[in-house]
């Protein structure tokens, strides 16, 4: 679907970010248009030395991440020159999961999922606890510690309630970012793979984990080889899926130390001294 | 890393001409210089680093480090040991055994409630906000439940302490000994979930050591918190309580137990527990609480008098201490744990291949093809 079509559409409907990272040119016009729109803060300029990429992660204050992902050279089929290092870049996002770690973990309901099905933080219910960072399976939420609250992609909340696309996929010159519904994204993601495989680039793939239980993608990637380069999960788990086993050794705990106290004041006989101060 | 004091991020923004202008000024500026003519050159060596499905993305790890302070540790540690006051108290108040120790675990269930919540609202990163802990109640985040049970436990167990103050200075009214006695028993009902949930709540995370031990951690963090519970009692004066010192060797011995087993587990997401700072902090936590505390109080137990009673409050001495080691060193493993880049992606170590080669082979690891 187009940007028109999109503009023109009424009513919510599920939408989607696809990144495709054969499109992309590591311009990082969506780490800057995010920050532009959302106001978020600079975060210093510092040499990472890993290729160049000086972002290095999504996080409080930046919630879009352009990844630089350098090999030997790979002449042909996508690849460079036979003397230049082949680059693949990436721009990585919040995942947006359709079980979400960070929503379930959220004890103040300041994280929610909005009428387009993106996870958002209510920054004027959240109160920095800090329980969605280590509840993320992704490491994409985060606690800004100047501000005292915990922020990651809005989705462009506000852009979408005004019915346009979130700024990344606005700014983004080669469509590497297509935003849109998220059955026909995945439909589109499908068909580029073909044309993918078609032209030789058989280790094109789709990362979208729906076979966990994160339950799948609002925002997914295509990406060239194994995902772990680019620092994608083979098996993100949404912690919820551990409360059961928790709750049950907190029962069994509990009942120990109820049988426990029990026991143990049963074995010990009321002492005289203890027997006069009882009136 | 920040070199700008942050500005906090706008709430919400309403799209205007000017804006999407600008956001495609953004785009072409990216279209035309993004586009680089030149051939480039290639640097001896490159390229270098390499991403690559062995080394990870730079092996900068994927999850975030927990940002609690270290006050949630410590609230660990006083929540750990309210909720087992409470248990231990009430349990002793209702078979009548020890009046004066029934009376100071009270006290130590309401201030423990008092500085548990003072704590966790000193960690928020909105103080101003901790009422909101208390908007919503949900059942599948172990925050929110914790933070319910800490405040009705802390209702329940100033109820508990007043009405017996009450009873003591006006006599003994019907309302007021109601008041007491529910409050002291909703005050023990809510402290065995207060005394263990902490280790569902870092349980149930990301974190690697976190989950990999959510069957036994709650156990491991109860025992902790009972160890903590009756050594302050002894601490307080209690030594002479012959129910306390079972308790406490029940404790110990779990915590002997736990330890054992934490040892004899090779799986790589329990290296932190084993390695650096916070395998040191574990390690000794887990001794003191565990087999020093246990070997103490077995020595009291068959000695008396003067002596029996200088091995209980070095068995208590080491419970309080061993407690609070516990609690920073699983709060540090799990620092540790989120570092370990190789985690999460799945790859297993090859410099501890060789160390715990075993350990690996018995759990295959998918690969992504």
């Amino acid at each position: 679907m187009n940007r028109e079509t999109f503009a023109q559409h009424n009513g919510h409907r599920t939408t989607a970010f696809l990144t495709d990272s054969t499109l992309c040119i590591g311009c990082k016009a969506c780490e800057v248009a995010c920050k532009e729109w959302n106001d978020v803060a600079a975060d210093g300029f510092e040499w990472s030395g890993h290729s160049y990429d000086n972002t290095g992660s999504v996080g409080a204050s930046s919630w879009r991440h352009v990844k630089f992902v350098e090999h030997e050279p790979e002449p042909g089929s996508g690849g460079n020159a036979a003397d230049l290092s082949s680059w693949g870049f990436s721009s990585d996002v919040c995942k947006h999961c359709e079980v979400a770690g960070c929503l379930e973990a959220c004890p103040t309901g300041a994280i929610v999922r909005t009428e387009f099905g993106g996870v958002y933080v209510q920054p004027d219910v959240c109160n920095g606890c800090s329980y969605c960072v280590v509840a993320c399976p992704f490491g994409v939420v985060q606690k800004n510690l100047d501000d005292g609250r915990a922020f990651k992609c809005t989705f462009c909340y506000d852009r979408q309630k005004a019915e346009l696309e979130p700024a990344c996929a606005k700014a983004c010159p080669t469509e590497s970012i297509k935003f849109g519904e998220i059955e026909s994204l995945r439909n589109q993601a499908q068909e580029r793979l073909e044309e993918l495989h078609d032209r030789g680039m058989n280790d094109a793939q789709l990362y979208d984990p729906r076979d966990t239980s994160v339950g799948g993608l609002h925002a997914f990637f295509i990406v060239r080889g194994d995902p772990r380069q680019y620092n994608l999960p083979p098996k993100p788990e949404v912690p919820t899926t551990y409360l059961r086993d928790g709750w049950r050794a907190s029962a069994i705990g509990s009942g120990m130390l109820l049988a426990g106290a029990l026991l143990a004041f049963l074995a010990s006989p009321r002492t005289a001294r203890e027997r006069s101060e009882r009136r | 890393m920040n070199a700008d004091p942050l500005v906090s991020p706008r709430r919400e923004r309403t799209p205007d001409a000017a804006s999407e202008a600008r956001l495609l000024e953004i785009r072409q500026g990216a279209k035309q210089r993004g586009k680089v003519a030149e051939q480039g050159i290639r640097p001896e060596g490159a390229p270098f680093p390499v991403a690559s499905p062995e080394t990870g993305y730079y092996g900068i790890h994927l999850l975030k480090e927990p940002q609690w302070t270290a006050e949630i540790p410590l609230y660990f540690f006083t929540g750990g040991a309210a909720g087992s006051a409470a248990v231990i108290g009430a349990m002793a108040d209702w078979l009548g055994k020890d009046p004066g120790l029934a009376s100071r675990a009270r006290w130590i269930a309401f201030g423990g409630a008092l500085a548990s919540s003072a704590l966790l609202i000193r960690d928020l990163g909105r103080p101003e906000r901790f009422l909101n802990m208390l908007r919503i109640f949900k059942m599948q985040s172990p925050m929110s439940v914790g933070a319910w049970t800490l405040a009705a436990f802390g209702g329940s167990s100033a109820a508990s302490v007043f009405a017996k103050a009450a009873e003591r200075r006006f006599g003994d009214r019907f309302a007021v000994r109601m008041i007491g006695n529910l409050g002291q028993f909703f005050s023990a009902l809510l402290g065995l979930p207060l005394h263990n949930y902490t280790g569902v709540l870092i349980g149930a995370t990301a974190i690697p050591v976190w989950n990999k031990n959510i069957q036994t951690l709650p156990i491991h963090f109860g025992a902790s918190g009972v160890q903590a519970g009756v050594s302050l009692l002894e601490l307080m004066g209690h030594s002479n309580s012959r129910a306390l010192n079972l308790l406490g060797i029940g404790s110990a011995l779990w915590e002997s137990w736990e330890g054992a087993h934490l040892e004899s587990r090779g799986e790589t997401e329990l290296q932190p527990l084993k390695t650096g700072a916070s395998g040191a902090v574990t390690r000794t936590g887990g001794l003191m609480s565990g087999p020093a505390a246990l070997v103490l109080r077995l020595l009291a137990a068959a000695s008396s008098g003067n002596k029996s009673q200088k091995f209980r409050r070095a068995a208590a001495a080491c419970g309080v201490i061993g407690s609070l080691l516990t609690r920073y060193g699983w709060i540090q493993a799990g620092h540790a744990s989120a570092r370990d880049w190789r985690l999460p992606l799945d790859i297993p170590d090859s410099r501890k291949t060789q160390d715990y080669g075993e350990a690996i082979s018995d759990t295959p690891r998918s690969r992504v093809s």
